[in-house]
């Protein structure tokens, strides 16, 4: 069980107010992912959630129970932090027992326990290093391991990938995915990586300046943003969003093309533009190009096959169906 | 900076450098040479360096004039004692000042220090009668008491300056994985800090050692330490030097290879953490 | 990481350090200033009544008063800059490359593990005395009179004698701070075609700002309150009369507490003068 609801609740620090009152539910089971601009609120929200910050208004429901005033230890909330926070003195195996400890769980089930998790995190040869004697990944495991442990109710991560290299960053975001699909208990991830939360979220919780811009699923993010600041956030590269003009000959304020739906021709098109750079991925080239009014650069992601280099003209026609519009307030019109 | 120095300079830097340190050591290294040279050799003209006949009958002469085990034993007491209360009284104070931070804590932090600028000749006699009332003149309880407090900025000090390194992140794994405010302080940052833990610890044992106002003046024949032990070599016996040499020689070596094993310890905790 | 239960937390762990150091200043502090408006002779009947602002006037009108003030100022200001300055010099040595420098470090750190009463002692006997002391033989060895330091340059001496106790502190904390200076600055410094000279200004020096001002701070809480140096050394005589000693003279030698409590009052005055000074530069260098 692991149903957490946020009843109008509301954050300051001081007079500032970094969360205004909002309400969420996140479902047991489901894997949902804040994100948003570094200094949007979402790790706040989390540390609110875990109990680690108190809420300055509003109530907290764990399993329908009111949590606002229960103190981190006893909510049944397990962390995974950023720096891993693991305890640098205890080896591997007391890192993971840590939380049993505390709990007062059986010495014979506490190994059980440890063995468990550390078969399916592959840490069963590092139980007895310390912290320091392992690698980046191997210390997400343990804090993964620590985490799994207690059985809580909900996993609560903290941006954990982010001090990982970019490889094992991937390999990571499939351990956890995998995990969750076992485990199938409720987890929130916090993370400023929108591809992350893409390919890993059950449910997306897009936040900006402390409020909750969209809620929905990755693909309900993609196909229908709600407005500007979703459009332009989900999806890579950004999405183009041109003003002016061509928006005008939509009736709206802002039109909005991701660039993967430009049609690119050398001889006609809608808009005839120069190639600026042209970023050759091997399966895709991301063309950078000038001279479409209202948008500048405009990106255009293209098949990896198509000959095209700096300083060349292309005619660029944008797939209507797949075409987003936005009024003057930037929110979404269809 | 992998740079060939000529050896040249590096023979003259040593030189120089050993030099330097030979005589800013010698006043001991005297001190130990005298204590063990006969009274007459001591004050030989022109002094003998090394060339004398070792003896030991000035450590002996000092043991039979003072029980040099009853001043020793009172200064193990009063540096341990007070090093030990302060720190269980600074510990739950720096966890606050490094953990839990607010608007005043780097005020309380300023006070704590400045209450050790307050000059104690100011306040002697309001603490000697004290001391009187409360029936602790002259006891070793009532110098840790006192040097407890005198150094309790600077271990309060000291353990914030390491506390801080830790990441609080690490307290609040502790916190989510269900510890309480106890385990959190006893199973996770005592553990962490030990080595800046002993560093204020040593170097409160060495300030409590070396105090000479309070020791000097709340003492008298029950609890003196070693400061009152040498004290009272300074009337005219003190111009027997190689007694005074073996004096000064049993009051500081204890204190000295303790500070000798921990200086690297000693000097990063010193810095009050403005200095890395 | 603050909530509720942590921040009431964090103030009762921090209750007892302050309480009691709240108590240690606020009890004796209370019953000095109660004695200096008093007559108060313990061996000479005792507590004589109130006398208004008398013992404060007489302090500052005895002649000792502004000598001692002076003193004061002559032995922390003259140690400061001693240990300062030698300590930048023995730090820049002591961190070149060279064989057993662990070795040097600890005869240098030594004499700050000798307590006062020691060093004192053996200063004034081993080393100052006129007739047996080292720098007396060393005096007569050049062709020299022998100086009678602790009567003829008593200042001097125990400048001398704390800076010695208290180099060790002012090298070692420097040598740290001197070894934390990133290197690739000075090589850049270097390719940019700035001699060593010019490099210890504007690169070192400033980068043991931080350092400095520490030394300073820890050195001159130490320094006001010296006391065992003079104590051992010339008992106050030959104008090595500090604050601290002309008050401990009125309590304890003429056993006048009024006057000494009044004379307390001042050098709490004066410390907390100094205190403010430091207190600001510190709290500014403790920010960064």
């Amino acid at each position: 069980m692991g149903q957490i609801r946020l009843n109008k609740v509301s954050k300051r620090f001081g007079e500032v107010e970094v969360i205004p009152p909002l309400d969420l539910t996140i479902e047991d089971g489901e894997f949902t992912v804040f994100v948003g601009p570094s200094g949007c609120g979402k790790s706040t929200l989390l540390r609110l959630i875990a109990g680690l910050e108190d809420i300055t208004s509003g109530h907290i429901e764990i399993d329908g129970a009111d949590a606002t005033n229960v103190p981190p230890a006893k909510r049944g909330l397990a962390m995974v932090f950023q720096s891993y926070a693991l305890y640098p003195h205890m080896s591997v195996r007391k890192n993971i027992a840590f939380p049993m400890r505390m709990a007062g769980v059986p010495a014979d089930e506490q190994a059980r326990r440890i063995e468990a998790a550390a078969k399916a995190l592959n840490l069963t040869d590092y139980l007895d290093r310390r912290p320091g004697q392992l690698s980046g990944g191997q210390r997400q495991r343990v804090a993964i391991g620590r985490a799994i442990v207690r059985e809580p109710s909900a996993f609560l991560f903290d941006e954990p990938l982010s001090n990982l290299d970019a490889a094992l960053r991937v390999g990571m975001r499939m351990e956890i995915s995998e995990l969750h699909k076992k485990l199938a208990t409720t987890m929130i991830y916090v993370t400023h990586d929108q591809v992350e939360a893409m390919t890993m979220a059950d449910r997306i919780v897009v936040l900006r300046a402390g409020f909750i811009e969209q809620v929905g699923s990755p693909l309900e993010l993609y196909h229908k943003p709600c407005n500007e600041f979703v459009a332009g956030f989900i999806g890579s590269p950004k999405m183009n969003l041109i003003k002016g003009a061509e928006a005008a000959k939509h009736g709206v304020a802002t039109i909005g093309i991701r660039p993967e739906h430009l049609d690119v021709s050398s001889s006609e098109g809608a808009w005839k533009a120069t190639v600026g750079i042209a970023e050759h991925l091997g399966s895709d080239t991301f063309l950078h190009i000038h001279g479409v009014e209202g948008c500048d650069p405009m990106t255009a992601r293209v098949d990896g096959e198509l000959p095209v280099k700096h300083g060349d003209t292309i005619y660029l026609t944008p797939q209507l169906d797949k075409l987003h519009k936005f009024d003057a307030q930037g929110l979404r019109v269809d | 900076m992998a740079r060939n120095v000529t050896q040249q300079r590096k023979i003259i830097n040593t030189a120089a450098a050993w030099a330097v340190g030979l005589l800013i050591f010698f006043p001991i290294l005297w001190t130990i040479l005298t204590s063990f040279k006969t009274e007459a050799q001591a004050i030989a003209d022109p002094p003998i360096f090394l060339g004398f006949d070792w003896t030991l009958e000035n450590y002996q002469a000092v043991l039979e004039r003072s029980n040099y085990s009853r001043f020793l034993w009172n200064s193990i007491i009063i540096a341990g004692g007070s090093t030990i209360l302060g720190i269980i009284i600074a510990v739950p104070a720096a966890w606050s000042m490094a953990f839990v931070p607010s608007k005043r804590t780097k005020d309380i932090l300023l006070w704590m220090l400045s209450t050790k600028m307050l000059p104690a000749v100011g306040v002697l006699y309001p603490i000697y009668l004290l001391f009187i009332s409360l029936g602790i003149l002259d006891s070793k309880i009532g110098l840790v008491i006192v040097l407890m407090l005198i150094n309790l900025p600077i271990i309060v000090w000291m353990l914030y300056t390491y506390f801080k390194e830790i990441p609080g992140e690490i307290l609040e794994a502790a916190r989510m994985d269900g510890a309480s405010l106890k385990d959190e302080v006893l199973y996770v940052l005592t553990p962490m800090a030990i080595p800046g833990i002993a560093s204020t610890m040593l170097l409160n044992v060495i300030l409590a050692w070396n105090e000479a106002f309070w020791t000097l003046n709340l003492t008298a024949a029950k609890a003196a330490p070693l400061t009152a032990f040498i004290a009272s070599y300074s009337s005219p016996e003190g111009l027997f030097y190689a007694k005074l040499s073996a004096a000064s020689t049993m009051a500081i070596a204890p204190i000295l290879i303790l500070g000798w094993f921990s200086q690297k310890q000693l000097v990063s905790g010193l810095t009050f953490g403005a200095v890395k | 990481m603050a909530t509720q239960h942590s921040r009431s937390a964090a103030r009762l762990m921090m209750a007892p350090a302050v309480v009691l150091l709240l108590g240690w200043m606020l009890v004796p502090l209370t019953m000095t200033l109660y004695f200096s408006f008093r007559k108060y002779l313990p061996l000479r009947g005792g507590d004589l009544g109130w006398v208004g602002f008398d013992n404060y006037v007489r302090f500052v009108s005895s002649s000792s008063f502004w000598p001692s003030v002076m003193t004061t100022l002559i032995i922390v200001g003259g140690v400061l800059a001693i240990t300062v300055i030698l300590g930048i010099g023995l730090a820049v040595l002591l961190n070149q490359p060279m064989w057993g420098q662990g070795m040097v470090r600890i005869l240098v750190i030594a004499p700050f593990f000798v307590m006062p009463t020691v060093s004192a002692l053996v200063w004034k006997n081993m080393f100052m005395d006129p007739n047996y002391g080292l720098l007396a033989h060393l005096w007569e060895l050049f062709g020299a009179t022998p100086v009678e330091w602790l009567s003829q340059a008593s200042l001097t001496s125990i400048v001398m004698i704390v800076s010695w106790q208290w180099l060790p502190f002012a090298t070692l904390i420097l040598l740290t701070a001197i070894q934390s200076l990133d290197s690739e600055q000075l090589e850049a410094a270097e390719m940019d075609g700035a001699p060593a000279s010019k490099r210890f200004a504007f690169i070192t020096l400033p980068h043991l700002g931080r350092a400095i001002t520490v030394v300073i701070l820890i050195q001159t809480i130490f320094l006001l309150s010296i006391f065992a140096e003079i104590f051992v050394t010339t008992g106050g005589a030959f104008g090595t009369k500090t604050l601290t000693y002309l008050i401990f003279q009125r309590v304890l030698e003429s056993q006048n507490v009024g006057l000494g409590s009044a004379g307390g009052v001042y050098a709490i005055i004066l410390a907390n003068i100094v205190a403010i000074f430091l207190m600001r530069i510190v709290g500014k260098n403790l920010d960064a």
